[in-house]
């Protein structure tokens, strides 16, 4: 029966690779995830066959509960809400590793050997930083934390202690006797850890935290793994481990931070930055018509959304007015920034949802060298990520950061509320250009009337 | 360093090499879907969640495994379907 047990979890992760290979093309991606899932279904299902299993009322329980939850949470989310989402998610996987470490300390009936006992404390370890670490990432995201860092002196001193302190707990757990005791205040600390590393983050960098937290869902399912020797465990969590750390490494470069400054530098204030600035500067403020009038001018356009676009809920007539334009002969497509969003390609699926077909969305790469033969590039709520000053001025915050050519088209059209900076607090130089139409309002209410104007033309 | 360490060992960095092939190949326009999906792999956790709360041992590790089976079917389900859900969404001209 074990061999049967142990081919039957190969064929899970192998069903797990094809399905992240499916997730290479949109075509193939639906076949994918459902590849990964029944990967999933053979090893829960072959496991229930394991002769140490003797009472099921537990497991009925637990798998009719999580099931509710889970199946329930995934159907009413808003796709606005998948970062919380996807956080909480982390969060439970997480946290289950850390629990099934634990009780499975308690099953062991002599002292465990060397390799178990320190995989053993990573996953508790890990487990517990990535449970409470995802929920305060969670509940900034959702709003029922407050957004910004919270700070106070001897922060990054208090973290190192409680590093050192588990560390030197989990030695004495693998070189001495095990306890009990050692392992509930490993998890304690685990979790206190989780807590103190994210509030300090704020909301612009939950990107790069997401992705990190899932890295060690990753993490902590492999090391747990290696303490039940089951090698279906490993192989997932280094899958999981390694895509989260790619995630984690791209977001970084798409928002030009580097790991160590996202998690220790306190930037990345949600309110973005101060509203008042120094020199007053010209803008020229235009009306709906003007926006209509330039858009069916033109013969090319690229719409450049950004999270204030999902904030005014206005990928809908956002869309309706693409396809107006469209009808007219006008060659339009849609440039996606890396960091448009909340989370990795957030903005993708944001554009989804509001029926834009995926072949309009252009990665930046593929996109940024049409902006100077484009006629109008029409920016909706995004600021940072088309702001010149990470080109050219060096010392700002954003000064190497990559970003959308918008300032090369012909005109640009930007609908914003205000000329409020965006969250690294420097002031756009493409609000003031000469070709620039600024259009002030709801992007919601904005649209809609550009659409109406293009529309009875 | 005993023989089955060593196998695992070698299974797990060998899996990361794979993971980061194939990972660099997911196109950033599903990088959610990917990040959901991955994620509720990564509750195959669940695996070891079944045993802890089948086996029986002690009233302790049984309501541990029962808590851990919880967050571990919430991650897979709730991973897949979400996933699923998001993937039906992407649709050609």
């Amino acid at each position: 029966m074990e061999t049967i047990t142990n081919l039957a979890y190969l064929v899970s992760a192998v069903l797990f690779i094809l399905g992240l290979k499916g997730l290479s093309s949109p075509r193939t991606a639906r076949r994918g995830n459902l590849l990964s899932a029944m990967g999933m279904l053979i090893a829960v299902v072959v496991t229930l066959f394991d002769r140490q299993i003797i009472d099921f009322t537990y497991i009925i329980a637990g798998i009719a509960i999580g099931s509710s939850i889970g199946a329930i949470s995934a159907w009413q989310v808003p796709m606005t809400a998948m970062p919380q989402m996807v956080a909480v998610l982390n969060g439970s996987g997480g946290g289950a590793s850390a629990l099934v470490a634990v009780a499975e300390f308690l099953r062991m009936t002599s002292q465990p050997g060397v390799d178990v006992s320190v995989t053993l404390v990573l996953s508790l370890l890990i487990g517990t930083v990535t449970l409470t670490g995802s929920l305060i990432a969670a509940g900034k995201l959702q709003g029922v934390l407050r957004g910004a860092p919270v700070a106070f002196p001897f922060q990054q001193t208090l973290n190192l202690i409680l590093l050192s302190l588990a560390i030197a707990l989990g030695v004495l757990f693998v070189i001495s006797t095990p306890s009990l005791s050692k392992v509930v205040i490993i998890a304690i600390i685990g979790a206190m850890l989780g807590v103190l590393t994210v509030i300090p983050i704020g909301g612009a960098d939950m990107p790069v935290v997401i992705s990190l937290l899932n890295s060690y869902s990753g993490l902590a399912a492999a090391m747990t793994g290696f303490v039940l020797s089951n090698n279906v465990l490993i192989v997932s969590g280094a899958l999981v481990g390694a895509s989260g750390l790619i995630l984690t490494n791209l977001m970084c470069k798409a928002m030009n931070r580097n790991l160590g400054n996202v998690l220790f530098g306190r930037v990345g204030v949600e309110e973005g930055g101060p509203a008042g600035i120094t020199e007053q500067r010209r803008v020229t403020s235009h009306t709906a018509e003007d926006a209509a009038t330039l858009l069916g001018m033109a013969h090319s356009v690229i719409i450049v959304p950004g999270y204030g676009l999902a904030v005014a809920q206005a990928q809908y007539v956002l869309q309706e007015l693409a396809v107006q334009l469209a009808k007219r002969g006008i060659n339009v497509r849609y440039a996606i920034h890396p960091v448009a969003g909340r989370m990795p390609g957030h903005m993708n699926v944001l554009l989804a949802e509001a029926n834009v077909p995926y072949d309009l969305l252009y990665e930046m790469d593929a996109i940024n060298d049409d902006f100077q033969r484009t006629d109008v590039a029409l920016v909706v709520g995004a600021n940072d990520v088309i702001n010149p000053a990470a080109r050219n001025k060096k010392g700002c915050p954003l000064y190497g950061m990559p970003i959308l050519n918008v300032d090369k088209a012909r005109t640009v059209i930007v609908c914003k509320r205000s000329l409020r900076p965006g969250f690294s607090g420097e002031d756009n130089e493409v609000f003031y250009l000469e070709k620039t139409l600024m259009v002030f309002g709801d992007a919601r209410d904005t649209l809609t009337k550009i659409v109406g104007l293009v529309k009875g033309s | 360093m005993t023989g089955p360490l060593l196998i695992s060992l070698y299974i797990f960095v060998l899996a990361i090499f794979v993971g980061f092939e194939v990972i660099t190949k997911v196109p950033p326009l599903l990088h959610t879907p990917l990040m959901s999906g991955a994620n509720a792999i990564s509750g195959i956790t669940v695996v070891g969640a079944l045993i802890s709360a089948g086996a029986g041992h002690s009233c302790v590790s049984t309501l541990l495994g029962l808590f851990a089976v919880i967050l571990a079917t919430i991650n897979v389900v709730g991973g897949f379907l979400v996933t699923d859900r998001m993937l039906e969404m992407f649709k050609k001209r």
